[in-house]
């Protein structure tokens, strides 16, 4: 039972994880390889963390060794600390690319542009 | 203080392996947290933490927000990423929002949300609070609230504002 519901959140984990890589390929510029890669792997993250969560639970209740208590408090942390970093770091990215003149490709409104351009600012 | 206590209690906690903690972790647990308040202090001259965010209601309620609407809309969006990822179908653009926040915790809660769920990104907040939002399929060219992020606004005015 345990080796079933682990396997199968493995396996999610591992199906997003492998979209996100793949949206590398499939998408035209950086913001939308952003949505890919940031957002598929958070996903596929948080499910292989789900996964360490489930398994050491079990083992804790079969065991009732302390070191497995640890692996949950660790899988949790590492889950909470990867989502706040990782939505830094993509808003960062885009940030950083849009200041430094990258426009997004085939887009069919940019309202940032346009704000920038009103000032006065950069120019495509 | 309280940053004094917290990074304490998170260092004791990721160093804790089932047994006791000895002391010399102890020790050195105690002169992280001196050190990382002796920077945060030097950082934020004359800041105060607000002793609103220990309300017990908002932890509650921020707990809820986290397993019920967020993850909802983390699922639904990933899907929809995923099925775009495989299609090709996409209508990238960066449209302009203006959820009317004020605090500095409420925006960076929104802004946090909105990055997370996949097809929305945040890439600029300007001074008068409007989000700049990368958005993978645009619907509308002005789009309102409930059409980017869902409830997510609602949630963050209550939550953190």
């Amino acid at each position: 039972m345990t080796f079933l519901i682990v396997g199968i959140l493995i396996l999610v984990g591992l199906f997003f994880n492998t979209l996100g890589a793949f949206s590398l390929y499939r998408f035209p510029d950086v913001y939308t390889r952003l949505h890919g890669a940031t957002k598929c792997t958070t996903f596929g993250t948080l499910f292989t963390m789900f996964a360490v969560v489930a398994y050491s639970l079990s083992k804790l209740i079969e065991k009732g060794e302390a070191r497995f208590g640890v692996f949950i408090i660790h899988g949790a942390v590492a889950t909470l600390v990867l989502l706040i970093t990782n939505a830094t770091g993509a808003h960062a990215i885009a940030r950083a690319a849009h200041r430094s003149g990258i426009f997004p490709a085939r887009a069919v409104v940019d309202r940032l542009e346009e704000k920038e351009e009103a000032k006065g600012g950069v120019s495509r | 203080m309280f940053i004094f206590v917290v990074s304490f209690l998170m260092y004791l906690l990721l160093v804790w392996s089932g047994g006791g903690i000895p002391l010399i972790e102890v020790l050195i647990a105690l002169i992280l947290a001196s050190v990382t308040m002796a920077a945060f202090r030097s950082w934020h001259k004359g800041r105060k933490i607000s002793m609103r965010g220990l309300d017990p209601k908002r932890w509650f309620g921020f707990i809820y927000y986290l397993f019920g609407p967020f993850a909802v809309g983390l699922a639904k969006a990933n899907i929809d990423v995923a099925v775009r990822v495989i299609t090709g179908n996409i209508r990238p653009g960066i449209i302009k929002v203006d959820p009317g926040l004020t605090s500095d915790l409420a925006k960076t809660m929104l802004a946090d949300s909105i990055t997370l769920t996949p097809g929305t990104l945040t890439v600029d907040v300007d001074e008068e609070g409007a989000f700049y939002i990368h958005w993978i399929y645009v619907e509308d060219e002005n789009p309102s609230e409930e059409q980017v992020y869902g409830s997510f606004g609602h949630w963050a005015r209550r939550l953190a504002e």
